[in-house]
């Protein structure tokens, strides 16, 4: 059995269980049948988990980022390339969520930083759960940096929080300057967006006030930086918004 | 896709509340969805069959109650119904502080 969660057992068992259990007892109740008042989000159990994560992060003082983009947006480059760029300023872990292959850890394994793939299957986004249980297998160093990059998907992930800080969306500029309102869910729910593959805007058809101003009536909070994850681009500007949350983490702890 | 997700969590919290409140069989849910969640409903009845075949609520009767998106625009102190995440107050054509729509929530069962 898990010592996070208790699973070892299926759900579907126990589900058998209770009916046996329950099945001698209730007669009267078989005529009429009574209404339970629950008022539970769907999501409760995700969420009791994501908040089981939180404690540990905080306790652990991991400064975790939830990185959420369509397919091919260029999660991982930029993943590399900020491990690049920090890797000797403060410890640093990824956990890789896709469908199928472990091909995304490979890459962030390949810059000697430990990573960790969870392919989710069928499942089309990361779960609190399976988060939970990867930071135990990564054994993660405190005063650390946790970046989770989520299964390519500008839908479901962004129902599905895992305990991070901040979730964070990455856009390219290839895609399309509407993303924001055809996606709306996940750059609400997104503190910081990142539009990636700018040195590629002179060949696209792409409006960058447009595509900014579609954030903004999304998520009026929202920040965003403009960069190029292959070029290098204000890739420093990125890397000053994480150092200046790690320093701030580091502070507080102290 | 999720929606086949969240409806094995809505299976996990009737079968926790099976055995807190003693029941064996669940024959009618209903789930209260808001309008700015980014749930389908129709993918949800589609898949509620599914999901509750071989469990207590196999069978069991699924109602959606929709509820409306509202905003709130804090310089008009006005509320705006929202159809969109994007919608902007109807006064002063600013952004909206969502107050209610993104709830996905099992309301109530009938049990037996």
């Amino acid at each position: 059995m898990c010592g996070i969660c208790g699973c070892g057992t299926t759900e579907q068992k126990q589900a058998h269980q209770f009916v046996f259990k329950n099945d001698h007892h209730h007669h009267d109740d078989h005529e009429t049948g009574r209404l339970i008042q629950i008022e539970q989000d769907l999501l409760s159990k995700n969420n009791a988990y994501a908040e089981k994560n939180r404690a540990y992060f905080k306790q652990h003082n991991i400064f975790t980022l939830n990185l959420v983009s369509s397919p091919g947006a260029g999660k991982t480059t930029l993943l590399v390339e900020t491990i690049k760029a920090l890797q000797d300023r403060f410890p640093i872990a990824v956990i890789e969520g896709d469908q199928q292959t472990e091909r995304d850890a490979d890459r962030i394994r390949a810059t000697g930083t430990p990573a960790l793939q969870i392919n989710t299957g069928r499942a089309c986004h990361l779960d609190a759960h399976g988060i939970g249980h990867a930071v135990m297998d990564l054994k993660l160093i405190d005063n650390s940096l946790l970046a989770i990059e989520n299964v390519g998907n500008l839908v479901c992930p962004s129902s599905f929080d895992l305990g991070e800080a901040h979730k964070v969306v990455v856009l390219s500029v290839t895609e399309g300057d509407d993303k924001p309102i055809k996606y709306p869910d996940m750059f609400h729910a997104a503190d910081l967006m990142l539009i990636n593959k700018m040195d590629l805007l002179p060949y696209v058809d792409f409006d960058m006030a447009r595509c900014i101003q579609y954030a903004k009536q999304v998520n009026p909070v929202i920040e965003i930086i403009c960069l190029s994850a292959t070029k290098g681009e204000n890739l420093s500007v990125w890397t000053a918004w994480l150092e200046e949350r790690m320093q701030a983490l580091l502070l507080e702890s102290h | 896709m999720h929606e086949l997700s969240l409806l094995e969590n809505v299976r996990d919290i009737l079968v926790s509340h099976a055995k807190s409140q003693n029941f064996s069989q669940v024959s009618k849910v209903t789930l209260e969805i808001g309008k700015l969640s980014c749930v389908e409903v129709e993918a949800l009845r589609f898949a509620f069959d599914v999901v509750m075949k071989s469990s207590l609520a196999e069978n069991a009767e699924l109602i959606l109650s929709e509820l409306d998106g509202i905003g709130y625009c804090q310089p008009c102190g006005q509320n705006t119904l929202m159809e969109q995440l994007y919608d902007a107050c109807a006064y002063c054509g600013r952004p909206l502080a969502v107050v209610q729509g993104m709830e996905m929530k099992i309301k109530d069962l009938v049990v037996i």
